[in-house]
C-alpha cells in the first residue's frame, strides 16, 4: 500500500499536553514538516516561549531553548549570532509576543535578525486560564474582560502583522489561518517561505497564525473554528504583507 | 608581557577578549559605557560579535541564548541595568549555563546617581531574581586584580556551569592603572560543552536548554543538585586578602576600592601607634567566613566600611557569630569615605584616644 501520509521526523513521539481541538498541534506539525522538507531540521535551533507552548521543547525533534516570557526573540538573537549558519526560530503566543515581548520582537525585526518567528494569535492568554490578550477582540469576553473588551479603556486589538510590515528589517511578513484544509496548506506554504527567507539571508521573517483556544473561548473545537472565521479573519485579514525583493 | 596603562572599563573588555570571550550584548549606562564601546571596537577584529541590545532585559536574554549555544559570552551594566537583568540571570542559573556579568555599581535606589557606590551588595549576594540560586561574585580592588578576575570568571563559569558576577564601582571603572595580561591559562579542567545547542546534525538527540520543571519532585531534585554545586563553590572559591592583622586592635572589613581607602587609614593610624588590620573579601559570595575564624587576640571589634548604608555588615556579623562588636562606617550616593573619617571612627571604637 502506498504511504499517503506519515508523521514528520520533525516532531518527537512525546504526547502533547494541548487540549483536544486546539490548533497549536496543527501549527507544530507545519513547522516541523517545513524544517524537514527544507532539509534543515538537524541544523535548526528552536526557541519556545512562556504560554501553552512552553513545553514545545519536548515536541520538536531538534535543539531547543526555553525562553522567559516574551524574550524568545532576544534568546534567538544570541543563538543565531553564535551559529549564523543554523536555522533559528521562535514559536510565541500573543501574550508572549504582543504584550510582554513587544520590545524584543520589534527590535529583532528592526535589526533584521535572520531568524523566523511563528506567532500564534489565539486572541487570549491560554496557559493562565483565559485572560485578555492585546489581540482579544472588542466585545470578546475573557476572565479579565468579563463584560467584553472595552476599546475605550483597553484599546483596540493589536494587528501584529501590519505593524511588523512597517519595520524595514522585516523581510517576510504574512498572516495565515489553520481553520480549513485549504488555509492549512497556505499556512504551510507561508512557513516554508519564511524559513527560506532566513536561509537565503534576506532578513527577519514572521508568520502570524490565527489559532483557536476552545478551552478558554468556552466553545467546542468546531464552533471555535466557526468563531475564528466569523470574528478573527474580518479583523485580522489573511495575506502577505511583505516579501523579500526578488533578486534580479 | 609588558604592562600597559589602561582605563578600568577598557581593561575589563581586554581581559574578556584575552580569555576567549567572543560575544558581548549590552546597553549603554554610566559609568560602564567604555566596556560596550571597547567591545564594539575590538570584538570584530577577532571575529567576535557585539550587539547593542534594545534593553538590559534583552541583552541578558541574548546572553542566555549565546551561552546555551555554547559561546563564551559577557554583558556589563551598572546598578539599574543589573536590576533589569535579574530575570535573565535567574533563568541562566536555573538552566545551569555559564556567563560573565559585570556590574560597575553606582548609587541608588531608583535612578540614584552616576557616582561610585557599593549599594548592590545584597542584590549581588542574595540573588536579585526569583528562586534558590547563587552567583559566584568577584570583587577586585585594583585593575590588575580586575583583569585577572575577569579572566578567571570565564573559567569558573564554564567549570561550574553558573553565571559569575564581577562587581566594581564607578571608581574602578574610570581609573587608570598599569595592567599586565598574563598568557591565559585555565586553572580548571574544562569539559567540552556537549550540552550546547548547535544543531543535532542528525548525530545525537536534541539538546534542550531549560529551567522549567512542572513536576514538583523533579524541581526539588534540581534544587538539591544546584545546592550541591553551590556547596562546592563555597568550599573552593571563597577568598580574602588579610592585611596588617598581627596585633590588630580593630579589624576593618572592606572590599573593592573602599579597601584601598581603608589601607590609607591603617597606615596613618600605624604612625600613631594604633594597629588596625584589614580583611578584604575578594569574593562576596561565597563570603570568606574562614578569614574571621581566628581574629588577633588584641582585636576588640570590627569596623565594616562600605560605600552603602550598610549591607555587607550582615555577613560580617554572621561570620563572627557576633563574638565581637561589629560597627559600621559608610558613605553613600557617590560620596567616598575619607581615610581620616575611618581613622576617627576607629579611635572612637578604642575609647576616644585622640
Ligand atoms: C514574567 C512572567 N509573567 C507572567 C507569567 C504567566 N504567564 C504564563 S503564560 C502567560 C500567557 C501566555 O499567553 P499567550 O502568549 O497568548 O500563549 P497561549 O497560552 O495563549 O498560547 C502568562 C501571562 C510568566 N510565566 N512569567
Ligand atoms: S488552553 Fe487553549 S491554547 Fe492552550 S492548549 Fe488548551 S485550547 Fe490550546
Ligand atoms: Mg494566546
Amino acid at each position: 500500500m502506498a504511504v499517503v501520509f506519515q508523521k514528520t521526523r520533525g516532531l518527537t513521539d512525546v504526547q502533547t499536553h494541548y487540549c483536544p481541538g486546539c490548533t497549536h498541534g496543527i501549527i507544530h506539525r507545519l513547522v516541523a514538516e517545513a524544517l524537514e522538507e527544507l532539509g534543515v531540521l538537524d541544523d535548526s535551533i528552536g526557541v519556545c516561549p512562556v504560554g501553552c507552548s512552553a513545553l514545545a521543547y519536548d515536541y520538536f525533534n531538534c535543539d531547543m531553548h526555553q525562553a522567559s516570557h516574551g524574550r524568545a526573540p532576544a534568546v534567538a538573537t544570541g543563538v543565531k549570532r553564535v551559529h549564523p549558519k543554523n536555522v533559528v526560530w521562535t514559536y510565541q503566543g500573543d501574550g508572549d509576543l504582543a504584550s510582554i515581548g513587544t520590545a524584543e520582537i520589534i527590535h529583532a525585526a528592526h535589526r533584521g535578525e535572520k531568524i523566523t518567528t511563528i506567532f500564534v494569535n489565539n486572541a487570549i492568554y491560554g496557559m493562565t486560564g483565559g485572560q485578555m490578550a492585546p489581540t482579544t477582540l472588542v466585545g470578546q469576553k475573557s476572565t479579565t474582560s468579563p463584560y467584553g473588551r472595552d476599546a475605550e479603556t483597553c484599546g483596540f486589538p493589536l494587528k501584529v502583522a501590519e505593524m511588523m510590515a512597517t519595520i524595514p528589517g522585516a523581510a517576510f511578513v504574512e498572516r495565515v489561518s489553520v481553520d480549513t484544509p485549504a488555509n492549512v496548506r497556505k499556512a504551510k506554504k507561508a512557513i516554508l517561505e519564511a524559513f527560506k527567507c532566513q536561509i537565503e539571508g534576506k532578513g527577519f521573517s514572521i508568520v502570524e497564525v490565527l489559532s483557536t483556544c476552545p478551552t478558554n473561548w468556552g466553545m467546542t473545537p468546531v464552533d471555535s473554528l466557526a468563531w475564528l472565521q466569523a470574528n478573527m479573519i474580518p479583523y485580522y485579514p489573511l495575506g502577505n504583507f511583505r516579501k523579500p525583493e526578488e533578486a534580479k | 608581557m609588558a604592562k600597559v596603562l589602561m582605563k578600568g572599563n577598557e581593561a575589563i573588555g581586554a581581559a574578556a577578549i584575552n580569555a576567549g570571550c567572543r560575544y558581548f550584548f549590552g546597553y549603554p549606562i554610566t559609568p560602564q559605557n567604555e566596556v560596550p564601546e571597547y567591545m564594539s571596537r575590538e570584538l570584530p577584529k577577532v571575529g567576535g560579535v557585539f550587539v547593542q541590545a534594545e534593553s538590559e532585559v534583552a541583552a541578558i536574554n541574548m546572553v542566555y541564548g549565546a551561552s546555551g549555544a555554547g559561546a563564551r559570552v559577557m554583558t556589563s551594566s551598572s546598578s539599574p541595568g543589573i536590576a533589569l537583568k535579574q530575570e535573565g540571570i535567574t533563568y541562566i542559573a536555573g538552566a545551569e549555563l555559564p556567563c560573565v556579568i559585570v556590574n560597575i555599581m553606582r548609587g541608588g535606589p531608583g535612578l540614584g546617581g552616576i557616582q561610585p557606590a557599593q549599594s548592590d551588595y545584597n542584590q549581588s549576594t542574595r540573588g536579585g531574581g526569583n528562586g534558590d540560586y547563587k552567583l559566584l561574585v568577584y570583587a577586585p580592588a585594583n585593575l590588575q586584580e580586575m583583569v585577572d578576575m575577569v579572566q578567571e570568571a570565564f573559567d569558573a563559569a564554564d567549570y561550574y556551569r553558573n553565571p559569575v558576577l564581577v562587581v566594581g564601582d564607578g571608581m574602578i571603572g574610570q581609573m587608570m592603572e598599569p595592567v599586565e595580561f598574563k598568557p591565559y591559562v585555565s586553572k580548571y579542567e574544562l569539559a567540552e560543552k556537549t550540552w550546547a545547542t548547535d544543531g543535532t546534525k542528525g548525530k545525537r538527540g536534541p539538546n534542550i536548554i531549560n529551567s522549567l520543571f512542572l513536576d514538583p519532585a523533579k524541581l526539588e531534585d534540581h534544587n538539591v543538585k544546584l545546592q550541591a554545586k553551590y556547596k562546592a563553590i563555597k568550599e573552593n572559591e571563597a577568598r580574602a586578602e588579610l592585611y596588617n592583622m598581627d596585633n590588630a586592635q580593630v579589624v576593618i572589613v572592606a572590599y573593592g576600592t573602599t579597601s584601598r581607602i581603608a589601607k590609607n587609614a591603617i597606615e596613618s593610624l600605624k604612625k600613631e601607634g594604633i594597629e588596625v588590620g584589614l580583611i578584604r573579601p575578594q569574593t562576596l559570595w561565597p563570603f570568606p567566613d574562614r578569614a574571621f575564624e581566628t581574629l588577633p587576640e588584641a582585636c576588640k571589634g570590627l569596623l565594616v566600611v562600605e560605600m552603602s548604608m550598610g549591607q555587607m555588615i550582615d555577613d560580617v556579623k554572621l561570620a563572627t557569630s557576633c563574638r565581637l562588636p561589629v560597627e559600621f562606617y559608610g558613605r553613600s550616593g557617590g560620596m567616598i569615605p575619607e581615610p581620616d573619617a575611618i581613622a576617627d571612627k576607629i579611635k572612637e571604637m578604642l575609647g576616644g584616644v585622640k
